[in-house]
Order: C-alpha cells, then sequence, then structure tokens
C-alpha cells in the first residue's frame, strides 16, 4: 500500500468511529461542568456552583419560574437551528420553562467559564438559575422533557 | 438569510468524499496532485461564491433535486460555506506540501478534509462549523484571572 492508501483507509476509519460516537452522545443529557469538565479537579477561573449560571450577565432576570433551557449556540452552526426549534416548542407547551438562546461567540466569557466546548450546548437551569444537566448537540423534545422530569 | 436545501452540501460532499479518496488512492502522484488541485478550486469557489453558486450545486439542483421529495427543513447557507473555506485551507495546504515533496504531509492534510467530507456526507456533521466555536474560545485573549495565574 502506498502512503496515500494508507492515509486513506486511517481517515475513512476515523470518520466512521467520530460519526457513531457523535451519533450516540448528541442531545444526551448528563453530568454538569463540575462532574464532567476536563479538570475537574481544578475548577476553572470564576467558576463558582454557588452562583447562579447567569447571575453578572444581562440574562439575568430572564430565568423562567421552574426551568430554564439555557442553548448556547454560534453563527456556524446548523444543529443550533434544529436544537432551537426544539427547545422553543418544549418551553411553549411546558409552564413555568423559558427557552434562552445565547450567542457564544459575544459571551466567550460565559462559555469559558462554563465550559461549553461546543454549539448547541444546552444546559438545563433551575428555579433558582443553578445548572441541573446540560447536553452537547441537539436533544429531542424526548431528551429534553426527561431532563426537565429531574427537576420534579 | 440565504436559505438552501440542506441536502445540497450533503450532495457536494459526497462528490468530495470520493475525488479525496481518489486523491489517497494515487498519491503520490501526478494524477492525485492535478485532481487535488481541481478539489481546492472547488473549495475556493464554494467559499467565495456560496455553496449554491457552484457547479456541483448546479449538478444537483437540475439532475438530484427534482427527483427527491420537497425538503423537511432550510438549511443557512453560511455554515457549509464557511466549512468550503475550511477545506480550502486544507487543500490549499496539501498541495503545497506535495509540490514541496513532502507527500506523506500532503497526505494527511488530505486525510484531514477527507474524514470532514464523510462526516459531513454520512452523518450531516459539519466538522469545520464546529471547531469555530474552539478556536474562538482560544483566540480572544485570555481574561484578567488568567493572565495573571502563577507560572510555577
Amino acid at each position: 500500500m502506498s502512503s496515500g492508501q494508507t492515509v486513506l483507509v486511517v481517515a475513512l476509519l476515523l470518520a466512521a468511529a467520530f460519526g457513531i460516537y457523535r451519533g450516540f452522545v448528541d442531545g444526551r443529557f448528563g453530568g454538569t461542568h463540575r462532574v464532567r469538565g476536563v479538570t475537574s479537579d481544578q475548577p476553572e477561573p470564576g467558576y463558582d456552583a454557588r452562583i447562579p449560571v447567569l447571575a453578572d450577565t444581562e440574562h439575568a432576570e430572564d430565568i423562567g419560574s421552574f426551568a430554564t433551557l439555557l442553548q448556547f449556540s454560534s453563527t456556524f452552526c446548523a444543529p443550533c437551528r434544529v436544537a432551537r426549534r426544539v427547545l422553543a416548542e418544549v418551553a411553549a407547551s411546558t409552564p413555568g420553562v423559558v427557552h434562552l438562546e445565547i450567542d457564544a461567540e459575544h459571551h466567550l466569557e460565559l462559555v469559558r467559564r462554563l465550559g461549553v466546548q461546543r454549539t448547541p450546548t444546552t444546559l438545563v437551569l433551575d428555579a433558582e438559575g443553578h445548572e441541573v444537566t446540560r447536553a452537547a448537540g441537539a436533544p429531542t423534545a424526548v431528551q429534553v422533557r426527561a431532563a426537565l422530569a429531574m427537576l420534579d | 438569510m440565504n436559505q438552501i436545501d440542506p441536502r445540497g452540501p450533503k450532495f457536494t460532499a459526497a462528490v468530495t468524499t470520493v475525488v479525496l479518496a481518489t486523491v489517497l488512492f494515487l498519491a503520490p502522484s501526478a494524477y492525485a496532485v492535478g485532481l487535488l488541485a481541481l478539489q481546492t478550486l472547488l473549495f475556493a469557489w464554494g467559499a467565495l461564491r456560496g455553496v449554491q453558486h457552484t457547479p456541483l450545486a448546479w449538478v444537483f439542483r437540475t439532475v438530484v433535486r427534482p427527483r427527491l421529495a420537497p425538503p423537511a427543513d432550510w438549511e443557512d447557507a453560511a455554515p457549509p460555506r464557511f466549512a468550503q473555506g475550511v477545506g480550502f485551507a486544507f487543500g490549499a495546504a496539501a498541495l503545497v506540501a506535495f509540490v514541496a515533496g513532502v507527500p506523506l504531509l500532503g497526505s494527511v492534510l488530505v486525510g484531514f478534509a477527507l474524514a470532514a467530507a464523510v462526516l459531513n456526507a454520512v452523518f450531516g456533521f459539519c466538522l469545520g462549523c464546529e471547531v469555530y466555536l474552539l478556536i474562538r474560545r482560544f483566540t480572544k485573549p485570555a481574561d484578567a484571572a488568567q493572565v495573571h495565574a502563577p507560572t510555577s
């Protein structure tokens, strides 16, 4: 096999493995930044779980009376549109639940503090604005409702 | 905002997959470099003129799309266009590597572009779009807490 053919095989295998892995984890709610952050032993500077997620932002007063679906999006993100539709639909049909969408690119401080790695990432916040769980990738309505059920 | 049929970029990605796989199959050779130059030109076209104005988009509109049902959802044209720009960067760098006599590096760079095209064509996943936020996270100046972090 030539070097090019070797690279061809490796690239196809890696792409397939990554694609299957992503299909499996996309939209699954679980953990929070503290639970599964890369540097879980040393929280990132400025991160304090006792302070509501949106405490010092312009959205501090916008959270829902029961829960908030906080979605991080970016311009170059097609799945964000899918997530927006699903989350808006769940918020509209569930009393006390608010859907908030934040442009990750314009809130990089918040993105770093919360350890958001990709868009869309959806955080479920409780009535006080603390993170309960999160999912990367567009979730389905069933997954979102199951995550909200954790609050009951 | 330009709205496009999301199956257009998928079709383009499928053709790109075949072209780049052929490049790697033939690499290192003059045919591989010629074919890669052609693909890099297509990447540049998509990035500069928009994904809906490329030769492959024209083929999709006139030959493929009339045979398909109407799309369930429309997609913004900006994300795939950005991804074409990322593809161009890899294609151009690979061309330089092949011409400079480093075929293994050229093949690996093509391998990255191929993996991205496979993920897009098979899984509908846009790698270039997701990398964008990570790049922004690390290139924007760090906040004060990180600047004054102890060095030892």
